[in-house]
């Protein structure tokens, strides 16, 4: 059964959290992730889920990684200034293994900077944003629909992988009214379990493809969960081999997997001789760009990274190796540019088109420098 | 039965603690777990949660669900932890620099929502794990590694602060008093509300070296002979009452608890 409904982003960012069972939602009130916030305050009492407005962003996120242990699927939404607040317990999440989606609309920074305007300038930051190394998931969706989808994904993979996810949304794709076509049949993941019964559990273990099976708590198997460097069973440790085991583990998690987590999109690439990179809200940029330099008889295509991290670079890797124009836009200074760059320099001329004053790049710009290329 | 009673609620692969000798945290955390015996929490249905700081290093010795969380937010994640899953009994455990430095904004949003949390703060007048650093409950005038030339911070009281804020069960007992903390955290971990609990601890090591107070027969013998009752606090005035720590429960009263309030929401929506 389907059904075509017109909203927002952010509203579809909602729904979509709710079909993938989120149950839990706190936050504190930022434009443009606003509605997400409102939205949530009045659809989860509905499904007897929990929603909550904290003191701050960083409450915020402690309130969703103590959701999350209890077994609730949950989520944050802020931006910008709000998602610097979050970096540190984001890094718990991660050190801990506990799933949970952490939503940033983008808006123009830094600082508090053009608080209603679009832009991608946390790209760096939802990557590196935390302090050590660590691992991260982030997803950028570039239409309402895609919202909608790319948010049950976001779940599915936090849960699958017990990682934190960030939603990387821009102010263009929130604040953006579409159709979205409602498919209700859709995977849903939720987090493995022990078949153990209550008692002692070697949370920590990692399975085969590296993810642990954390008990929920109040399930009866007595472990502890900390961000301090831990053994198998949770607990801190200052043993140099445990610590290069547990940090090599958390990392190779999502390295070992990426086949599974990476998503890219192509538009017009089997021929193209020009290749538009963009993301999120530029894609849609992109993709007018393309149509328009075709129309002129220029063979354009774009290649759009859904999974913003891990990127899907073998597969840039190869369409570099035969289009050996890139012309990469971002509403940034040029951040994912330089992952581009990392992959593709070898191979082809990279371009890349910026802006950093809140207002959109236009289709036409893009051209006039593609048609230069 | 001492020994029994650790056997039952304590890790005790996991110890030898970590704790300097003297310090009063061990004390307290075995006072505590006494009192969630008394007070009958059933193990698989009691979370425990810590920040950050040697006293928030506890949680990993007691044999429960637990969650050491980051410095000064563990209020934050249990009340995550207790709107998911009400029927959970969640305990925080922290310090004095935890709760009322870099967690005092979630402190006082926590007792403002009298959400269903029992706190314990392990409460020594100093930064413990860092070495000595000033805390806001160390006394103005007093020495730490950062007031090199006495502390000109003016200190809180943390339990008053709490009661400001709408704590509905406020209490303070001492390390030398361990009977009166075991009967005073038993009423708060029954308490329907949210309750905090200010432990005057004693930090041998840190606090008590850099302002001289002794040994810790000596730091627990100031705190036997400068307890004040709070019966006895009222008919004090307050020059009497300088330097004395102040006992006993401050406020018990019944208010609307948290969750339940949100499961009325629920229902007004429809969700139930
Ligand atoms: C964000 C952050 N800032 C600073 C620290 C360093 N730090 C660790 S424990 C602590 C103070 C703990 O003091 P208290 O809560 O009184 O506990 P105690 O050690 O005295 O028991 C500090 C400042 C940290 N871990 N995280
Ligand atoms: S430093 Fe102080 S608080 Fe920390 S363990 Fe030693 S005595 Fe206890
Ligand atoms: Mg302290």
């Amino acid at each position: 059964m389907s059904k075509r409904i017109l909203m927002q982003g952010n509203e579809a960012c909602v729904r979509g959290a709710l079909k993938a069972g989120m149950r839990f939602f706190a936050g504190y009130p930022i434009t443009p992730s606003t509605e997400i916030a409102e939205g949530c305050a009045v659809e989860l009492p509905k499904v007897g889920g929990k929603f909550v407005q904290m003191e701050d962003e960083i409450a915020s996120m402690a309130a969703v990684i103590g959701a999350s242990v209890t077994g609730v699927k949950a989520m944050t939404a802020t931006s910008g200034p709000g998602f610097s607040l979050k970096q540190e317990n984001i890094g718990y999440a991660s050190m801990a293994e506990i799933p949970c989606v952490i939503v940033d609309v983008q808006r123009s920074g830094p600082s508090t900077g053009l608080p209603t305007s679009s832009s991608q300038g946390d790209v760096m930051q939802s990557r590196w944003g935390t302090h050590g190394d660590h691992p991260i998931i982030v997803l950028s969706p570039s239409s309402v629909s895609e919202t909608y989808y790319l948010a049950i994904r976001a779940f599915n993979l936090a849960e699958k992988y017990m990682t934190p996810v960030i939603f990387l949304m821009d102010e263009m794709i929130g604040h953006l009214r579409e159709t979205v076509e409602i498919d209700d049949n859709v995977e849903i993941i939720c987090r493995k379990q022990p078949d153990a019964p209550e008692g002692k559990f070697e949370a920590y273990k990692g399975e085969e493809n590296l993810v642990p099976v954390l008990p929920v708590f109040g399930s009866g198997h007595y472990y502890n969960i900390t961000g301090l460097t831990h053994n198998t069973w949770g607990f801190p440790t200052n043993n140099r081999a445990v610590a290069n085991e547990l940090n090599s583990r958390l990392l190779n998690k999502i390295e070992n997997n990426r086949r599974d987590i990476e998503a890219w999109d192509e538009y017009l690439t089997d021929d193209a001789e020009i290749l538009i990179i963009a993301y999120g809200g530029s894609a849609r940029v992109g993709e007018d760009a393309v149509d328009m330099l075709r129309r002129k008889g220029i063979k354009a295509g774009m290649y759009r990274p859904i999974t913003i991290w891990p990127m899907a670079e073998d597969r840039l890797r190869e369409l570099s190796q035969r289009i050996k124009k890139i012309l990469v836009i971002e509403h940034n200074n040029g951040q994912y540019l330089h992952e581009v760059e990392r992959v593709a320099a070898d191979d082809a001329e990279i371009e890349f088109i910026g802006r950093i004053n809140g207002a959109f790049i236009l289709p036409e710009e893009v051209t006039e420098k593609a048609e230069a290329m | 039965m001492p020994a029994k009673l650790i056997e039952r609620e304590m890790r005790t692969e996991n110890l030898p603690h970590i704790w300097c000798p003297g310090c009063s945290h061990g004390s307290t955390m075995r006072a505590l777990c006494q009192a969630i015996e008394n007070a009958g929490l059933e193990r698989k249905n009691t979370i425990i949660v810590s920040g950050i700081g040697c006293s928030s290093r506890a949680v990993g010795y007691l044999n429960f669900d637990t969650i050491h969380t980051t410095h000064g937010r563990a209020l934050a994640f249990a009340t995550g932890i207790k709107l998911a899953k009400p029927q959970l009994n969640v305990i925080v455990l922290t310090g004095d620099g935890d709760i009322s430095a870099i967690g005092g904004n979630h402190l006082i949003h926590a007792c403002r929502r009298n959400i269903g949390i029992t706190c314990i703060v392990l409460n020594n007048n100093i930064y413990g794990m860092t070495g000595g650093q000033y805390s806001p409950t160390t006394p103005s005038g007093d020495y730490a590694t950062t007031a090199p030339y006495g502390n000109i911070d003016r200190d809180f009281d943390i339990p008053l602060l709490a009661k400001s804020a709408g704590a509905t069960f406020t209490a303070r007992v001492t390390a030398y008093g361990i009977n009166e903390a075991i009967k005073v955290m038993e009423r708060a971990i029954r308490h329907k509300g949210f309750s905090v609990v200010d432990v005057a601890s004693i930090c041998p090591s840190y606090y008590g070296r850099k302002n001289k107070k002794g040994d810790v027969v000596k730091m627990l013998q100031w705190q036997r002979d400068n307890s004040v009752p709070v019966k006895a606090a009222e008919k004090m005035s307050k020059e009497e009452l300088q330097g004395k720590i102040i006992t006993g429960i401050f406020n018990d009263e019944q208010y609307p608890e948290y969750t339940d309030e949100y499961e009325k929401i629920i229902e007004r929506a429809g969700g139930r």
